[in-house]
């Protein structure tokens, strides 16, 4: 226990060094490399940037949209991949006929599917929860099925041996057995939905952090597009992280992971 | 005989019991056992010993219902087995524990499939830790257990389903030698105790002797039963007694005569058993 907390006290300290050297190099590094400030603003315009960004350009609000956005595109597709993942890992029959066209969705670029989307249902908020949908569903559901089909079978014989129906086999064995592998599926998903939902909002639309990125670029904003970066990437991270507490809740019985943690 | 009563009620029954494989990539249909006939009594413990890949295993997955023979029936209680049977309960070298589950709950999954009311299931789970010396244990999870007393609940889990037969296939050959004395003794108890009828698969020859009041001997691929020893010895619930006894010598070596070990070579054993 000793060495591990020394371990992790050095490594925080480390941590917040190199996050001073980024935000002090980020500060004064452009000045003095003669970078204009409409390439690199510095870190200070950034901060100005946000309070006006704030004050008059609802970046609240924004914020709101794209991280509703993120939630839904996330939840419904993680479910969806979720259902579609128990379903085929139960029946070799279907995965095998519909395999090809899986990995053919899957080899396609979701993002590209966008402005179709758009073309679809307008300048909504839905082709952005749609894209999402479309691009968290593969991990979530690979990570599933292979769970599914990777349940010891003496763990299903053991059930079967105390006369367990197939929903019991499929609540009591295989359903916990597919949860860690499922949490790593949904880690994955938990970024990507961001990414889905800022291409959508890229592509079109008046609302969302992706919308003020284009609306900043428009402007020959520099900072503005730095501040939307910024809060894309918070988000991001706040979803991991969200994704993360419930792991760590659902999956407490698992031993403790070594040092590095969950990161 | 050995003391205990055993009634002449077959428990279990294995009648002209024939088990083939469907043929895989270059290979023939594999005869795994053929022709295997033998009875367990109530309250008699039979050990089933043979070569890798003679089959045992499979007879074992026959007797609970979870494979069907393609030849011949086995038998609970005079009942052609076509399904798992509450009567009988299995229990494999891997401990199979559930590791999202306490130990009490991974005691009680048997008798919640099988729609026991939550307060007794509990109470059962808590008789049965208590038996194996593990009540303080609980509320930890698996993972946090030595691999003796995770077999021994993984033995709880089976009993707490109330058997009258118990399938063990090699459930002590994971842990160490001296565990494996104790969870022997304890396994010898227990059945004792209870008055179960249990048929054993083993490895190991001085434990057939030890714990059974009969050992089956079983041929190589395709498995058929070639010796019955009757060990006629006190104190069945006693094997760390026994294995003071110099008659286990004699039944050893007689055990190792039949299976042929001083001719035997590696390439005649197969990797895995079939089954």
């Amino acid at each position: 226990m000793n060495g591990r907390s020394v371990v992790m006290r050095r490594g925080l300290a480390a941590s917040v060094a190199l996050l001073l050297i980024f935000l002090a190099a980020w500060q004064w590094g452009p000045g003095l490399l003669g970078v204009p400030s409409f390439i690199v603003p510095s870190l200070s315009m950034v901060a100005v940037e946000f309070v006006h960004a704030w004050q008059v350009n609802h970046l609240l609000f924004h914020t709101s949209v794209t991280i509703a956005e993120v939630m839904a595109g996330f939840a419904l597709g993680s479910l969806l991949g979720a259902v579609v993942g128990y379903l085929l890992g139960m029946s070799p029959t279907a995965e095998f006929a519909l395999s090809p066209y899986i990995l053919a969705l899957q080899i396609a670029p979701k993002v590209a599917f966008a402005p179709l989307f758009i073309l679809w249902m307008g300048f909504t908020v839905y082709p952005k929860i749609l894209v999402a949908i479309l691009i968290v569903f593969f991990p979530v559901m690979v990570n599933v099925l292979t769970a599914v089909r990777n349940v010891d079978p003496d763990l299903i014989n053991l059930a079967r041996s105390f006369k367990a129906t197939r929903a019991q086999i499929f609540w009591k064995i295989e359903f916990p057995t597919s949860m860690p592998p499922m949490f790593a599926g949904l880690r994955i998903g938990s970024t990507l939905a961001v990414i889905g939902v800022v291409v959508g909002e890229l592509v079109g639309g008046n609302m969302g952090l992706g919308y003020l990125l284009t609306f900043g670029e428009g402007q020959a904003n520099t900072p503005m597009v730095f501040v939307s970066i910024v809060m894309l990437t918070a988000v991001g991270g706040l979803a991991y992280l969200a994704v993360i507490i419930v792991e760590r809740h659902i999956l407490h019985y698992l031993p403790a992971r070594g040092v590095r943690g969950d990161f | 005989m050995s003391g205990s009563p055993i009634s002449d009620v077959r428990r279990l029954e294995y009648r002209n019991v024939t088990m083939r494989f469907a043929p895989t990539r270059g290979r023939d249909v594999l005869t795994a056992v053929r022709g295997v006939s033998f009875s367990v009594r109530d309250g008699e413990v039979v050990s089933l010993i043979g070569p890798s890949g003679c089959g045992k295993s499979t007879l074992l997955s026959i007797g609970s219902g979870l494979t069907a023979p393609s030849e011949g029936e086995a038998c609970v209680d005079g009942a052609r087995l076509e399904g798992p049977n509450a009567e009988v309960a299995l229990m494999l070298q891997k401990d199979l524990l559930l590791p999202w589950r306490t130990v009490a709950e991974n005691v009680m999954l048997g008798v919640e499939i099988q729609g026991m009311p939550l307060p007794e299931r509990k109470q059962r789970a808590q008789e049965l830790l208590s038996n194996f010396n593990l009540a303080e244990f609980s509320n930890h999870y698996p993972h946090q257990l030595s691999g003796g007393m995770r077999q021994r609940v993984a033995l709880a889990r089976t009993l707490a389903v109330d058997p009258h037969v118990l399938l063990l296939d090699e459930p002590f050959s994971a842990v160490d030698a001296q565990t494996r004395i104790v969870l022997q003794r304890e396994l010898a108890q227990t059945l004792q105790r209870a008055g179960k009828t249990a048929l054993l698969i083993t490895h190991d020859l001085a434990e057939a002797v030890t714990l059974s009041d009969r050992v089956l001997v079983m041929s190589r691929r395709p498995g058929t039963i070639i010796d019955e020893i009757t060990i006629d010895m006190p104190q069945r619930d006693n094997p760390i007694a026994r294995r003071h006894d110099p008659k286990v010598n004699d039944y050893v070596a007689r055990l190792m005569d039949r299976l042929d070990i001083a001719h035997a070579s590696l390439d005649q054993v197969p990797a895995g058993d079939a089954a």
